[in-house]
Protein backbone atom coordinates (compact mmCIF):
# COMPACT_ATOMS: atom_id res chain seq x y z
CA UNK A 1 0.00 0.00 0.00
CA UNK A 2 2.99 2.54 0.62
CA UNK A 3 5.61 3.00 -1.23
CA UNK A 4 9.12 1.76 0.00
CA UNK A 5 10.08 5.59 -0.15
CA UNK A 6 7.28 5.95 2.44
CA UNK A 7 7.99 3.67 4.57
CA UNK A 8 11.38 4.01 4.81
CA UNK A 9 11.46 7.63 5.72
CA UNK A 10 8.39 6.65 8.43
CA UNK A 11 11.08 3.79 10.03
CA UNK A 12 13.53 6.75 10.28
CA UNK A 13 11.27 8.60 11.53
CA UNK A 14 10.02 6.12 14.25
CA UNK A 15 13.29 5.71 15.69
CA UNK A 16 14.54 8.80 15.46
CA UNK A 17 11.12 10.32 17.38
CA UNK A 18 11.16 7.49 19.89
CA UNK A 19 14.96 7.46 20.64
CA UNK A 20 15.14 11.09 21.47
CA UNK A 21 15.01 11.69 25.28
CA UNK A 22 11.74 13.84 24.63
CA UNK A 23 9.48 10.67 23.97
CA UNK A 24 9.35 10.03 27.70
CA UNK A 25 8.12 13.36 27.79
CA UNK A 26 5.03 12.51 25.59
CA UNK A 27 3.82 9.99 28.48
CA UNK A 28 3.61 12.50 31.26
CA UNK A 29 0.76 14.19 30.45
CA UNK A 30 -1.34 10.89 29.46
CA UNK A 31 -0.12 9.10 32.96
CA UNK A 32 -1.46 12.54 34.81
CA UNK A 33 -4.63 11.99 33.00
CA UNK A 34 -5.08 8.29 34.25
CA UNK A 35 -4.22 9.60 37.37
CA UNK A 36 -6.50 12.15 38.01
CA UNK A 37 -9.37 10.18 36.80
CA UNK A 38 -8.37 7.04 38.90
CA UNK A 39 -8.11 9.44 41.67
CA UNK A 40 -11.35 11.42 41.05
CA UNK A 41 -12.98 8.20 40.33
CA UNK A 42 -11.75 6.61 44.20
CA UNK A 43 -13.55 10.00 45.83
CA UNK A 44 -16.40 10.68 44.21
CA UNK A 45 -17.57 6.69 42.64
CA UNK A 46 -21.31 8.35 42.59
CA UNK A 47 -21.21 12.37 41.50
CA UNK A 48 -20.91 12.45 37.28
CA UNK A 49 -20.33 16.34 36.84
CA UNK A 50 -16.46 16.35 36.71
CA UNK A 51 -16.19 13.19 34.29
CA UNK A 52 -17.13 15.95 31.05
CA UNK A 53 -14.82 18.43 32.65
CA UNK A 54 -11.89 16.32 33.02
CA UNK A 55 -12.38 14.24 29.94
CA UNK A 56 -13.06 17.46 27.76
CA UNK A 57 -11.82 19.98 29.69
CA UNK A 58 -8.33 18.42 30.23
CA UNK A 59 -8.07 15.44 28.52
CA UNK A 60 -9.18 16.99 24.88
CA UNK A 61 -8.22 20.33 25.88
CA UNK A 62 -4.64 20.07 27.43
CA UNK A 63 -3.47 16.71 27.18
CA UNK A 64 -3.97 15.71 23.08
CA UNK A 65 -2.63 19.15 22.09
CA UNK A 66 -0.06 19.37 24.65
CA UNK A 67 1.11 15.94 23.65
CA UNK A 68 0.64 16.30 19.34
CA UNK A 69 2.91 19.59 19.95
CA UNK A 70 5.69 17.43 21.57
CA UNK A 71 5.20 15.16 18.48
CA UNK A 72 4.44 17.10 15.67
CA UNK A 73 7.16 19.59 15.62
CA UNK A 74 9.63 16.84 16.56
CA UNK A 75 8.73 14.67 13.45
CA UNK A 76 9.94 16.49 10.64
CA UNK A 77 11.56 19.74 12.50
CA UNK A 78 14.24 17.76 14.84
CA UNK A 79 15.59 17.24 11.46
CA UNK A 80 14.65 20.48 9.95
CA UNK A 81 16.63 22.10 12.83
CA UNK A 82 19.71 20.24 13.11
CA UNK A 83 20.20 19.64 9.21
CA UNK A 84 20.18 16.01 8.66
CA UNK A 85 16.75 16.68 7.07
CA UNK A 86 19.05 16.84 3.56
CA UNK A 87 19.93 13.64 3.60
CA UNK A 88 16.40 12.85 3.21
CA UNK A 89 15.86 15.37 0.42
CA UNK A 90 19.10 15.31 -1.16
CA UNK A 91 17.14 12.09 -2.79
CA UNK A 92 14.24 11.82 -5.47
CA UNK A 93 11.63 11.39 -3.03
CA UNK A 94 8.43 13.47 -3.81
CA UNK A 95 8.67 16.07 -0.81
CA UNK A 96 4.62 15.42 -0.38
CA UNK A 97 5.67 11.55 0.29
CA UNK A 98 8.17 12.86 3.02
CA UNK A 99 5.63 15.31 4.76
CA UNK A 100 2.59 12.41 4.73
CA UNK A 101 4.76 9.94 5.84
CA UNK A 102 6.10 12.00 8.92
CA UNK A 103 2.09 13.45 9.43
CA UNK A 104 1.27 9.44 9.60
CA UNK A 105 4.19 8.89 12.19
CA UNK A 106 3.00 12.05 14.40
CA UNK A 107 -0.54 11.08 14.51
CA UNK A 108 -0.17 7.90 15.10
CA UNK A 109 2.41 8.44 17.80
CA UNK A 110 -0.26 10.59 19.06
CA UNK A 111 -3.21 8.64 18.86
CA UNK A 112 -1.00 6.18 21.03
CA UNK A 113 0.58 8.68 23.80
CA UNK A 114 -2.80 10.42 23.68
CA UNK A 115 -6.00 9.26 22.23
CA UNK A 116 -5.75 5.59 23.74
CA UNK A 117 -4.51 7.33 27.41
CA UNK A 118 -8.22 9.05 26.81
CA UNK A 119 -10.30 6.29 25.86
CA UNK A 120 -9.02 4.91 29.35
CA UNK A 121 -9.00 7.79 31.30
CA UNK A 122 -13.24 7.32 30.08
CA UNK A 123 -13.55 3.96 30.88
CA UNK A 124 -12.14 4.36 34.76
CA UNK A 125 -14.10 7.89 35.12
CA UNK A 126 -17.55 6.17 33.45
CA UNK A 127 -17.13 2.57 34.92
CA UNK A 128 -17.35 1.12 31.62
CA UNK A 129 -17.86 1.14 27.65
CA UNK A 130 -20.12 4.63 27.70
CA UNK A 131 -20.92 7.30 24.93
CA UNK A 132 -19.13 8.98 27.37
CA UNK A 133 -15.84 7.28 27.00
CA UNK A 134 -15.97 6.39 23.15
CA UNK A 135 -17.14 9.80 22.41
CA UNK A 136 -13.96 11.30 23.70
CA UNK A 137 -11.94 8.94 22.55
CA UNK A 138 -13.30 9.63 18.66
CA UNK A 139 -12.53 13.38 19.50
CA UNK A 140 -8.98 12.32 20.41
CA UNK A 141 -8.54 10.21 17.44
CA UNK A 142 -9.91 13.34 15.06
CA UNK A 143 -7.51 15.94 17.33
CA UNK A 144 -4.38 13.82 16.99
CA UNK A 145 -4.57 13.78 12.88
CA UNK A 146 -5.58 17.67 12.76
CA UNK A 147 -3.30 18.79 15.61
CA UNK A 148 -0.22 16.87 13.40
CA UNK A 149 -1.07 18.49 10.02
CA UNK A 150 -0.92 22.41 12.01
CA UNK A 151 2.21 21.00 13.50
CA UNK A 152 4.00 19.42 11.51
CA UNK A 153 3.75 22.54 9.19
CA UNK A 154 4.14 24.80 11.62
CA UNK A 155 8.01 23.02 12.42
CA UNK A 156 8.22 23.65 8.36
CA UNK A 157 7.77 27.13 8.17
CA UNK A 158 10.01 27.85 11.88
CA UNK A 159 12.82 26.74 13.57
CA UNK A 160 10.34 28.30 16.99
CA UNK A 161 8.00 25.44 16.03
CA UNK A 162 7.23 24.27 20.14
CA UNK A 163 6.78 28.14 21.03
CA UNK A 164 4.53 29.29 17.93
CA UNK A 165 2.86 26.14 18.35
CA UNK A 166 2.18 27.12 21.82
CA UNK A 167 1.43 30.54 21.35
CA UNK A 168 -1.42 29.05 19.33
CA UNK A 169 -3.22 26.43 21.86
CA UNK A 170 -2.72 29.43 24.71
CA UNK A 171 -3.54 32.76 22.65
CA UNK A 172 -6.10 31.20 20.09
CA UNK A 173 -7.65 28.48 21.35
CA UNK A 174 -7.70 29.18 24.94
CA UNK A 175 -8.10 32.56 25.28
CA UNK A 176 -9.57 34.20 21.92
CA UNK A 177 -11.68 31.13 21.26
CA UNK A 178 -13.55 31.62 24.87
CA UNK A 179 -14.18 35.35 23.98
CA UNK A 180 -14.56 35.36 20.31
CA UNK A 181 -17.35 33.17 18.77
CA UNK A 182 -15.89 33.20 15.56
CA UNK A 183 -12.34 32.16 16.20
CA UNK A 184 -14.22 28.59 17.55
CA UNK A 185 -14.30 27.98 13.88
CA UNK A 186 -10.59 27.87 13.09
CA UNK A 187 -9.88 25.89 16.81
CA UNK A 188 -9.04 21.93 16.42
CA UNK A 189 -9.76 21.80 19.69
CA UNK A 190 -13.10 22.67 18.91
CA UNK A 191 -13.04 19.61 15.76
CA UNK A 192 -12.08 16.95 18.95
CA UNK A 193 -14.49 18.18 21.18
CA UNK A 194 -17.70 18.67 18.40
CA UNK A 195 -16.92 14.93 17.28
CA UNK A 196 -16.61 13.52 21.13
CA UNK A 197 -19.95 15.66 22.08
CA UNK A 198 -21.56 13.96 19.05
CA UNK A 199 -20.99 10.45 20.51
CA UNK A 200 -21.32 11.58 24.07
CA UNK A 201 -24.22 14.17 24.10
CA UNK A 202 -22.74 15.63 27.65
CA UNK A 203 -22.76 19.49 28.38
CA UNK A 204 -19.78 19.44 30.18
CA UNK A 205 -17.45 19.00 27.36
CA UNK A 206 -18.57 22.72 26.20
CA UNK A 207 -18.45 21.69 22.27
CA UNK A 208 -19.57 24.42 20.22
CA UNK A 209 -19.39 22.79 16.59
CA UNK A 210 -21.79 19.90 15.06
CA UNK A 211 -20.20 16.66 14.09
CA UNK A 212 -20.45 17.68 10.45
CA UNK A 213 -19.09 21.08 10.80
CA UNK A 214 -16.12 19.49 12.62
CA UNK A 215 -15.40 17.00 10.26
CA UNK A 216 -15.51 19.06 7.22
CA UNK A 217 -13.50 21.93 9.21
CA UNK A 218 -10.85 19.12 10.43
CA UNK A 219 -10.50 17.70 6.80
CA UNK A 220 -10.08 21.18 5.39
CA UNK A 221 -7.10 22.38 8.22
CA UNK A 222 -5.68 19.28 7.75
CA UNK A 223 -5.26 19.24 3.48
CA UNK A 224 -4.61 22.79 3.79
CA UNK A 225 -1.87 22.26 6.56
CA UNK A 226 -0.43 19.54 4.95
CA UNK A 227 -0.28 21.46 1.18
CA UNK A 228 2.01 24.17 2.65
CA UNK A 229 3.73 21.71 4.61
CA UNK A 230 5.15 20.47 0.91
CA UNK A 231 5.03 23.57 -0.71
CA UNK A 232 7.38 25.01 1.85
CA UNK A 233 9.66 21.80 1.88
CA UNK A 234 9.53 21.86 -1.53
CA UNK A 235 11.67 24.76 -1.29
CA UNK A 236 13.73 23.93 1.37
CA UNK A 237 17.01 26.27 1.50
CA UNK A 238 20.14 25.46 3.01
CA UNK A 239 22.48 28.30 4.71
CA UNK A 240 25.67 29.05 2.81
CA UNK A 241 28.74 30.58 4.55
CA UNK A 242 28.75 33.36 6.65
CA UNK A 243 28.63 36.38 4.76
CA UNK B 1 27.56 12.59 -19.56
CA UNK B 2 26.38 15.18 -17.19
CA UNK B 3 27.97 18.44 -16.76
CA UNK B 4 27.14 21.49 -14.51
CA UNK B 5 26.37 24.92 -16.06
CA UNK B 6 26.00 28.29 -14.53
CA UNK B 7 25.02 31.41 -16.81
CA UNK B 8 25.40 34.63 -14.98
CA UNK B 9 24.16 33.00 -11.06
CA UNK B 10 23.86 35.65 -8.59
CA UNK B 11 22.87 34.65 -4.99
CA UNK B 12 21.82 37.40 -2.31
CA UNK B 13 20.64 37.85 0.93
CA UNK B 14 18.83 41.34 1.49
CA UNK B 15 21.81 43.38 0.86
CA UNK B 16 24.49 41.18 1.56
CA UNK B 17 25.90 39.17 -2.23
CA UNK B 18 26.93 35.86 -1.67
CA UNK B 19 27.35 34.87 -5.15
CA UNK B 20 28.37 37.41 -7.62
CA UNK B 21 27.67 37.10 -11.01
CA UNK B 22 29.46 33.06 -11.76
CA UNK B 23 29.26 31.86 -15.12
CA UNK B 24 31.44 28.25 -15.27
CA UNK B 25 31.26 24.99 -16.93
CA UNK B 26 32.10 21.43 -14.89
CA UNK B 27 32.40 18.42 -17.09
CA UNK B 28 33.96 14.75 -16.41
CA UNK B 29 36.92 14.67 -14.06
CA UNK B 30 37.88 16.15 -10.72
CA UNK B 31 37.29 20.00 -10.20
CA UNK B 32 38.73 21.75 -7.12
CA UNK B 33 36.05 24.63 -5.72
CA UNK B 34 38.94 26.97 -3.89
CA UNK B 35 38.54 29.61 -1.69
CA UNK B 36 39.20 31.44 2.57
CA UNK B 37 36.36 30.70 4.58
CA UNK B 38 33.30 33.05 3.74
CA UNK B 39 33.77 33.31 0.19
CA UNK B 40 30.86 32.00 -0.57
CA UNK B 41 31.96 27.60 -2.04
CA UNK B 42 28.92 26.07 -0.02
CA UNK B 43 26.56 28.62 -0.95
CA UNK B 44 27.62 28.12 -4.75
CA UNK B 45 27.43 24.11 -3.92
CA UNK B 46 23.83 24.73 -2.33
CA UNK B 47 23.03 26.28 -5.33
CA UNK B 48 24.15 23.79 -8.03
CA UNK B 49 22.28 20.65 -5.37
CA UNK B 50 19.29 22.37 -5.71
CA UNK B 51 19.35 23.68 -2.33
CA UNK B 52 19.10 27.35 -2.69
CA UNK B 53 17.24 29.21 -5.52
CA UNK B 54 19.39 31.84 -7.89
CA UNK B 55 18.73 34.97 -7.26
CA UNK B 56 19.58 35.53 -10.55
CA UNK B 57 21.07 33.79 -13.28
CA UNK B 58 20.56 29.81 -14.96
CA UNK B 59 22.25 26.79 -13.59
CA UNK B 60 21.67 22.99 -14.60
CA UNK B 61 23.44 20.25 -14.09
CA UNK B 62 22.86 17.43 -16.82
CA UNK B 63 20.68 20.01 -18.74
CA UNK B 64 18.08 20.01 -15.93
CA UNK B 65 17.44 22.92 -13.49
CA UNK B 66 18.26 21.85 -10.10
CA UNK B 67 15.98 24.29 -7.81
CA UNK B 68 13.06 22.32 -6.54
CA UNK B 69 13.65 19.62 -8.69
CA UNK B 70 13.91 16.26 -7.13
CA UNK B 71 14.17 14.27 -10.27
CA UNK B 72 17.54 16.20 -10.48
CA UNK B 73 19.02 13.51 -7.23
CA UNK B 74 18.96 10.75 -9.37
CA UNK B 75 22.20 11.75 -11.60
CA UNK B 76 23.76 13.57 -8.78
CA UNK B 77 25.33 12.66 -5.13
CA UNK B 78 25.51 15.27 -2.24
CA UNK B 79 27.95 15.09 0.82
CA UNK B 80 26.87 17.92 2.84
CA UNK B 81 29.41 19.57 5.02
CA UNK B 82 27.25 19.48 8.03
CA UNK B 83 27.62 17.01 10.34
CA UNK B 84 24.70 15.89 11.15
CA UNK B 85 23.79 12.51 9.84
CA UNK B 86 20.96 9.95 11.95
CA UNK B 87 23.28 8.92 14.81
CA UNK B 88 21.12 6.91 15.89
CA UNK B 89 20.97 4.20 12.78
CA UNK B 90 24.24 2.40 11.53
CA UNK B 91 26.44 3.21 9.27
CA UNK B 92 25.32 0.41 7.00
CA UNK B 93 21.29 1.17 7.86
CA UNK B 94 21.89 4.66 6.91
CA UNK B 95 23.51 3.45 3.24
CA UNK B 96 20.36 1.05 3.05
CA UNK B 97 17.78 3.45 3.74
CA UNK B 98 19.38 5.96 1.04
CA UNK B 99 19.53 3.32 -1.34
CA UNK B 100 15.61 2.61 -0.57
CA UNK B 101 14.59 6.39 -0.71
CA UNK B 102 16.38 6.07 -4.32
CA UNK B 103 13.99 3.35 -5.32
CA UNK B 104 17.36 1.01 -6.35
CA UNK B 105 16.29 -2.28 -6.80
CA UNK B 106 18.54 -4.00 -4.85
CA UNK B 107 19.06 -1.45 -2.30
CA UNK B 108 21.17 -4.45 0.07
CA UNK B 109 23.48 -5.13 -2.25
CA UNK B 110 23.94 -1.25 -3.88
CA UNK B 111 24.65 -0.34 -0.32
CA UNK B 112 27.16 -3.17 0.58
CA UNK B 113 28.96 -1.82 -2.67
CA UNK B 114 29.08 1.42 -1.87
CA UNK B 115 30.36 0.89 1.85
CA UNK B 116 33.14 -0.72 0.21
CA UNK B 117 34.14 1.63 -1.85
CA UNK B 118 34.77 3.69 1.49
CA UNK B 119 36.08 1.42 3.39
CA UNK B 120 33.91 1.30 5.46
CA UNK B 121 32.39 -2.45 6.09
CA UNK B 122 34.47 -2.78 9.56
CA UNK B 123 32.23 -0.54 11.15
CA UNK B 124 29.00 -0.66 9.14
CA UNK B 125 27.35 -2.35 12.18
CA UNK B 126 28.13 0.53 14.34
CA UNK B 127 25.73 3.71 15.02
CA UNK B 128 26.97 6.33 13.53
CA UNK B 129 26.97 8.31 16.67
CA UNK B 130 30.27 6.06 17.82
CA UNK B 131 32.14 7.50 14.12
CA UNK B 132 34.75 9.67 14.67
CA UNK B 133 34.55 12.61 12.35
CA UNK B 134 36.04 11.11 9.34
CA UNK B 135 34.02 7.83 9.56
CA UNK B 136 31.13 10.13 9.30
CA UNK B 137 32.49 11.69 6.39
CA UNK B 138 33.18 8.53 4.85
CA UNK B 139 29.91 7.19 5.15
CA UNK B 140 27.80 10.02 3.96
CA UNK B 141 30.25 9.78 0.62
CA UNK B 142 28.67 6.15 1.02
CA UNK B 143 25.30 7.32 0.91
CA UNK B 144 26.02 10.09 -2.02
CA UNK B 145 27.74 6.97 -3.93
CA UNK B 146 24.98 4.48 -3.19
CA UNK B 147 22.91 5.32 -6.58
CA UNK B 148 25.81 5.42 -8.47
CA UNK B 149 25.54 9.16 -9.63
CA UNK B 150 27.52 11.01 -12.48
CA UNK B 151 27.65 14.06 -10.56
CA UNK B 152 29.04 13.79 -6.96
CA UNK B 153 29.38 17.35 -4.83
CA UNK B 154 31.26 17.57 -1.57
CA UNK B 155 31.65 20.08 0.46
CA UNK B 156 34.90 20.54 2.14
CA UNK B 157 35.05 16.38 1.85
CA UNK B 158 38.75 16.64 3.80
CA UNK B 159 37.65 18.04 7.38
CA UNK B 160 38.14 16.00 10.48
CA UNK B 161 39.94 12.98 8.00
CA UNK B 162 43.55 11.69 9.31
CA UNK B 163 46.09 11.91 6.57
CA UNK B 164 45.71 8.15 5.71
CA UNK B 165 41.84 8.83 5.07
CA UNK B 166 42.50 12.00 4.00
CA UNK B 167 44.99 9.88 0.60
CA UNK B 168 42.01 7.47 0.28
CA UNK B 169 40.08 9.68 0.23
CA UNK B 170 41.84 11.39 -2.66
CA UNK B 171 42.13 8.13 -4.40
CA UNK B 172 38.69 7.34 -4.18
CA UNK B 173 37.62 11.09 -5.98
CA UNK B 174 40.05 10.11 -8.52
CA UNK B 175 39.48 7.01 -9.37
CA UNK B 176 35.54 8.35 -9.82
CA UNK B 177 36.62 11.52 -11.46
CA UNK B 178 38.58 8.93 -14.21
CA UNK B 179 35.51 6.77 -14.38
CA UNK B 180 33.73 9.71 -16.11
CA UNK B 181 31.86 11.63 -13.40
CA UNK B 182 32.08 15.24 -12.74
CA UNK B 183 33.41 15.86 -9.11
CA UNK B 184 33.03 18.76 -7.92
CA UNK B 185 34.56 19.40 -4.01
CA UNK B 186 35.34 22.51 -1.70
CA UNK B 187 38.24 23.13 -0.32
CA UNK B 188 39.97 25.84 1.57
CA UNK B 189 43.13 24.48 1.90
CA UNK B 190 45.61 24.67 -0.96
CA UNK B 191 47.52 21.39 -0.42
CA UNK B 192 44.30 19.34 -1.09
CA UNK B 193 43.11 21.03 -4.06
CA UNK B 194 46.77 20.86 -5.78
CA UNK B 195 47.08 17.03 -5.33
CA UNK B 196 43.89 16.55 -6.28
CA UNK B 197 42.49 18.35 -9.13
CA UNK B 198 44.11 19.59 -12.72
CA UNK B 199 41.33 22.06 -12.68
CA UNK B 200 39.93 24.70 -10.25
CA UNK B 201 37.51 27.03 -9.69
CA UNK B 202 38.94 29.73 -7.05
CA UNK B 203 36.24 31.55 -5.05
CA UNK B 204 36.94 35.02 -3.53
CA UNK B 205 34.35 37.33 -1.99
CA UNK B 206 31.49 35.75 -4.20
CA UNK B 207 32.92 36.06 -7.19
CA UNK B 208 35.07 34.11 -9.53
CA UNK B 209 38.51 34.99 -9.04
CA UNK B 210 40.85 32.34 -11.06
CA UNK B 211 39.53 29.01 -13.30
CA UNK B 212 41.59 26.68 -14.66
CA UNK B 213 44.53 24.66 -14.52
CA UNK B 214 45.41 24.39 -11.38
CA UNK B 215 49.76 24.87 -12.41
CA UNK B 216 48.95 27.95 -14.10
CA UNK B 217 46.89 29.29 -11.13
CA UNK B 218 49.89 28.29 -8.47
CA UNK B 219 52.81 29.59 -10.72
CA UNK B 220 50.60 33.03 -10.60
CA UNK B 221 50.29 32.80 -6.58
CA UNK B 222 53.94 31.98 -6.45
CA UNK B 223 55.05 34.50 -8.46
CA UNK B 224 53.08 37.34 -6.52
CA UNK B 225 54.92 40.27 -4.62
CA UNK B 226 55.37 39.33 -1.53
CA UNK B 227 55.60 41.70 1.30
CA UNK B 228 58.28 41.08 4.38
CA UNK B 229 58.66 43.28 7.67
CA UNK B 230 62.98 43.36 8.09
CA UNK B 231 64.18 45.15 11.29
CA UNK B 232 67.76 45.54 11.53
CA UNK B 233 70.51 47.39 13.34
CA UNK B 234 70.32 49.98 10.39
CA UNK B 235 66.96 50.17 8.55
CA UNK B 236 67.93 52.85 6.47
CA UNK B 237 71.21 51.70 5.09
CA UNK B 238 69.95 47.97 4.03
CA UNK B 239 67.47 49.88 2.51
CA UNK B 240 69.27 51.79 0.11
CA UNK B 241 71.44 48.13 -0.29
CA UNK B 242 68.01 46.38 -1.14
CA UNK B 243 66.71 48.93 -3.83
CA UNK B 244 69.66 47.80 -5.85
CA UNK B 245 68.37 44.11 -6.01
CA UNK B 246 66.65 42.91 -8.44
CA UNK B 247 64.59 40.76 -6.62
CA UNK B 248 62.82 43.66 -4.70
CA UNK B 249 60.27 45.79 -6.13
CA UNK B 250 60.07 48.59 -3.21
CA UNK B 251 61.19 49.47 0.18
CA UNK B 252 59.48 51.74 2.56
CA UNK B 253 60.93 52.56 6.17
CA UNK B 254 57.88 52.45 8.84
CA UNK B 255 57.64 52.70 12.50
CA UNK B 256 57.71 49.12 13.18
CA UNK B 257 60.90 48.42 10.91
CA UNK B 258 61.50 47.99 6.92
CA UNK B 259 58.97 46.67 4.63
CA UNK B 260 59.96 45.43 1.97
CA UNK B 261 58.36 44.22 -1.28
CA UNK B 262 60.24 41.32 -3.01
CA UNK B 263 58.95 40.61 -6.35
CA UNK B 264 60.92 36.94 -5.74
CA UNK B 265 59.87 35.13 -3.06
CA UNK B 266 63.05 32.77 -3.26
CA UNK B 267 65.77 34.79 -4.15
CA UNK B 268 64.71 37.29 -1.65
CA UNK B 269 65.08 34.86 0.68
CA UNK B 270 68.42 33.49 -0.20
CA UNK B 271 69.45 37.13 -0.63
CA UNK B 272 69.22 39.09 3.01
CA UNK B 273 71.36 37.15 4.68
CA UNK B 274 74.35 37.72 2.89
CA UNK B 275 73.35 40.92 1.96
CA UNK B 276 73.06 42.09 5.53
CA UNK B 277 76.42 40.13 6.48
CA UNK B 278 78.19 42.19 3.21
CA UNK B 279 77.20 45.53 4.85
CA UNK B 280 78.05 44.45 8.59
CA UNK B 281 74.45 45.27 9.79
CA UNK B 282 72.86 42.82 12.30
CA UNK B 283 69.68 41.24 10.92
CA UNK B 284 67.20 41.37 14.08
CA UNK B 285 63.89 39.88 12.41
CA UNK B 286 62.33 38.91 8.95
CA UNK B 287 58.48 37.99 9.01
CA UNK B 288 56.33 37.70 5.94
CA UNK B 289 53.88 39.37 6.34
CA UNK B 290 51.27 38.52 3.76
CA UNK B 291 51.27 35.09 4.07
CA UNK B 292 47.73 34.53 5.01
CA UNK B 293 45.80 32.19 2.03
CA UNK B 294 43.38 35.14 2.05
CA UNK B 295 45.89 37.54 0.70
CA UNK B 296 46.98 35.03 -1.47
CA UNK B 297 43.55 35.13 -2.78
CA UNK B 298 43.52 39.00 -2.64
CA UNK B 299 45.99 39.32 -5.27
CA UNK B 300 44.18 36.78 -7.44
CA UNK B 301 41.07 38.68 -7.51
CA UNK B 302 43.23 42.03 -8.46
CA UNK B 303 45.05 39.49 -11.46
Amino acid sequence: MFSVQARTVASITLRATMGRRRALVFAIPPVILVLVSVLLKAANPEHADWQGHILGGFGLAVVLPLTALIIGTSVLGAEVDDGSVVHLLATPVPRSTVVLAKFAVGAGLTMIFAAVPELLAGLIATGGVTRLAVGVFAGALVGSVVYNAVFVMISVLTTRAIAVGLLYLLVWESLLSNVVSGVRVLSVEQYSLGVANSIARDGNLNAHLGLAAAVILGALVTAVTLGLAVRRLAAFSLKGDAV
Amino acid sequence: MSSIELRSVSRWYGNVVAINDITMTMGPGVTGLLGPNGAGKSTLLHLISGFLEPSRGELTVGGAASWRNPGIYRTLGLVPERPAVYAFLTGLEFVRATARLHKLPDPDRAAERSIAIVEMAAAQDRKIGTYSKGMRQRIKVAAALVHDPEVLLLDEPFNGMDPRQRLHMMDLLETLGDEGRTILFSSHILEEVERLSGTIQVIVAGRLAASGDFRAIRRLMTSRPHVFLVRTSDDRRLGAALIGRPSVTGVEMSGRGLQVKASDYGAFSREIAGLTREQGIQLRELLPEDESLESVFAYLVEQ
